[in-house]
């Protein structure tokens, strides 16, 4: 009787926790100095940030947030950048291949914020918007570090013109 | 007393409905489900309001062949889905738009649909990143005397 219930549990229980990752949220490392200093300003321990998935249901992000998205060089991996550009802005690049980007309609232009050490819409252009995972909002690991992360941009690196 | 019994009646039936619900999330999510085509982009093969069941495992195991017809996030609106066959994997190389012949680069794949003069594909968008792609057409559901699997293999 106890191993039907248990069967019972785990079949209705894995998928209510399934779904609620997949809607709500869940806490993820970050590996990589990509955006240091704002996560992992020292290379040894590594911060674990809250991604919440509720907050992209609907594709919107703002600039200067911090979203992980899969990469698009390799479906398997999943990256963290903050927003640079949204569809419409005009973007000054850092060794693109073109000076200036106009974002297309349905993409964004995702820059890591340790500029030099980090693979970013530098090297592989604007990214669509359909391969935004999460976007994170605390750091939540370790206790010293717990905080919420900011949505800024550093000066130098605002658009040049903004669409709207 | 029998408010008590109908509270906790309501209660049980949210419960359920909640449970069946994170159910079919996840069959849909990662098993497979119905999708209804619209537009003329994959004529002949398929026409609009054509029900095809396609499956979420191959896209997220990576095997995905050339010749598959894929669902996938259309790259400049995420909101809308695309119905496209896949004609060449990362390393082929495709032509393009004005006849320029491309390589498809490392995670890309180059979605076209069979319609080729009346469709909006990867000739006009270029490589679309694997991380786009939802699922794998199997066959053909609906209407009822089209039934056909839609594989090639």
């Amino acid at each position: 009787m106890w191993f039907r219930s248990l069967c019972r549990s785990v079949f209705f229980g894995l998928p209510i926790g399934i779904t609620f990752l997949d809607t709500v949220g869940y806490v993820a490392r970050v590996e990589g100095i990509s955006m240091q200093p704002a996560l992992n300003p020292e290379s040894k321990n590594t911060d674990y940030v809250f991604l919440s998935r509720w907050a992209v249901r609907d594709y919107t992000v703002n600039r200067g947030d911090v979203i992980s998205l899969v990469s698009p060089k390799d479906p398997n991996q999943k990256i963290i950048k903050r927003v640079v550009a949204l569809q419409g802005d005009v973007v000054s690049t850092l060794g693109y291949k073109n000076q200036y980007v106009k974002i297309p309609e349905g993409y964004c232009w995702v820059e890591g914020d340790h500029t030099g050490h980090t693979l970013d819409s530098n090297t592989f252009g604007p990214v669509s918007l359909g391969l935004i995972n999460a976007k994170a909002m605390c750091i939540v690991w370790p206790p010293s570090r717990w905080q919420s992360l900011e949505v800024k941009l550093p000066e130098n690196r605002k658009p040049i013109s903004t669409a709207t | 007393m029998t408010f008590a019994r109908i509270f906790s009646k309501t209660l049980g039936f949210i419960g359920y409905t909640f449970q069946y619900a994170c159910v079919t999330h996840c069959t849909f999510e990662y098993v497979g489900d119905f999708v209804i085509c619209s537009g003329p982009s994959m004529e002949p093969t398929l026409e609009s309001n054509n029900i095809l069941f396609t499956e979420h495992l191959s896209p997220r195991l990576q095997r995905l062949r050339r010749g598959d017809i894929v669902i996938a996030k259309c790259p400049s609106n995420p909101k809308q889905n695309i119905c496209k066959r896949i004609v060449g994997l990362p390393g082929d190389k495709v032509r393009g738009n004005f006849a320029r012949s491309h390589v498809v680069p490392r995670g890309h794949v180059w979605l076209e649909g069979d319609n080729s003069g009346n469709s909006t594909d990867s000739r006009l968008y270029g490589p679309v990143p694997e991380g786009l792609i939802r699922s794998r057409v199997v066959c053909r559901v609906w209407p009822l005397d089209k039934i056909t699997s839609l594989t090639d293999y």
